[in-house]
């Protein structure tokens, strides 16, 4: 990795957009400090989320954060969110300048 | 025609997601012209408040609201006992129905007024009564089951979710500024409301077309359901109408209201308040079939059992 970057973990969560209030409320719980959100479409389990409709549409939040944050992060859409929601969210390693930030 | 023309571009959305076009309406503009219909609709509601004493709805609406919470409570025993659906999806699903339909109210409206049958424009104010109970109603039902109630964020969703907001926000304005106050934006709000609905009901075509797969989730009974419930919710409403001395049109919008079924405050709330809940069922009965069966076939019958019950109380 380049010598300047400093290495954090990158939370991606796509999941269905009705549940952004409360997912974002978990998430600050747990200890995230900022996130980034677009709207998003696609296919899967749940069928077409063609966002015609806000029933329809999804939300793609992405959070820059340590790992352990990340991993409780994690934990908490294992608990609350997976079994009842459509939701997909994976972790992926990155490299950040200014590291205080996140 | 025995229906209202602006449902001619309910039914060309509908072909248009049917036969898979490439037509599209994008997100922001569904947002758009709801939050136009929302305003215009509780703007004018606001407008007939002010000339009528808020004093003297206060009966009318009671009773209204008494017998409202009739509709989710029956919703959920046939769907629970009868349909043996479990207790989160018929919770859910007396919330859709107990709730209202601000579109299809909008169509009645325009139904009655292109038939020459006057009504009361207050009645937005029941419009805006009955939109909430009803989900709470559902969540209460739905609690029975041992399932977790987000009281905090599901009252969040409701109570600023933006049919609510929007539409008390309408009548207020209305209510305050009079029909002279607001002369001046008329063209837009008034003048333009018959277009936007015709848009916003193209954009629904595509939406129920879209929605059609969930129908075979909700399977047959759920179908049955979606066109029996709002024929016995609205004569709940009719009798309601008769019983407060409506005109025959304020109790059609009174039958439509206890018909129609809510697709934008409910499904939001619920996915919060009963996250157990199969949403496809819900939209696919609301949306799938109660929806086109009030805009095809409802709103005239409900004119036509108005016709036919007016009066017989007196």
């Amino acid at each position: 990795m380049n010598p300047r970057l400093h290495h954090k973990c990158l939370l991606t969560i796509i999941c269905e957009g009705e549940i952004e209030r409360p997912l974002l409320a978990a998430l600050q719980r747990i200890g995230v400090r900022g996130h980034t959100i677009t709207e998003a479409r696609g296919q899967g389990e749940h069928g077409d989320r063609d966002a015609l409709w806000p029933s329809s549409a999804n939300i793609r939040i992405e959070v820059l954060c340590d790992s352990n944050v990340a991993d409780a992060a994690l934990s908490a859409l294992e608990s609350e969110y997976f079994a009842n929601y459509g939701l997909i969210a994976f972790v992926s390693d990155v490299g950040v300048l200014r590291t205080q930030k996140f | 025609m025995p229906f209202e023309p602006v449902i001619l571009f309910f039914l060309l959305g509908l072909f248009a997601g049917i036969i898979r076009s490439d037509l599209k309406i994008p997100a922001v503009l569904y947002d758009s012209l709801s939050i136009f219909l929302l305003l215009a609709i509780g703007i004018k509601g606001g407008i007939e408040l002010a000339r009528h004493s808020l004093a003297a709805l206060a009966g009318p609406a009671l009773a209204i609201l008494a017998a409202a919470a009739l509709i989710p409570l029956i919703a959920f025993v046939v769907l629970y006992r009868l349909g043996r659906l479990a207790r989160a999806d018929a919770a859910s699903l007396a919330a859709h129905y107990g709730s209202v339909s601000v579109v299809t109210f909008a169509v009645a409206a325009s139904f009655l007024s292109r038939n020459e049958i006057a009504y009361d424009g207050y009645m937005v104010v029941f419009l805006v009564l009955l939109e909430f109970p009803a989900l709470l109603l559902g969540v209460v039902l739905a609690r029975g089951g041992g399932s977790q109630t987000r009281w905090g964020p599901m009252l969040r969703e409701v109570l600023g979710g933006k049919s609510i907001v929007l539409l008390i926000g309408g009548l207020l304005i209305g209510w305050l500024a009079g029909a002279d106050g607001i002369k001046p934006l008329d063209r837009l709000f008034l003048d333009l409301f018959k277009g936007v609905l015709a848009f916003f009901l193209l954009e629904m075509g595509l939406v129920v077309a879209s929605r059609l797969g969930d129908l075979r989730k909700a399977g047959a009974f759920l179908i049955g359901f979606g066109m029996a419930m709002p024929l016995a919710a609205a004569t709940i409403g009719l009798l309601v109408g008769q019983f407060l001395d409506f005109s025959v049109g304020s109790s059609v919008l009174l039958a439509t209201l206890f018909a129609s079924a809510s697709y934008i405050a409910a499904p939001a709330a619920m996915r919060i308040a009963i996250p157990e809940a199969n949403p496809a069922l819900s939209i696919g009965a609301a949306l799938g079939v109660t929806f086109p069966f009030n805009l095809l076939l409802g709103i005239p019958l409900y004119h036509d059992m108005a016709e036919r019950l007016n009066g017989v109380f007196q």
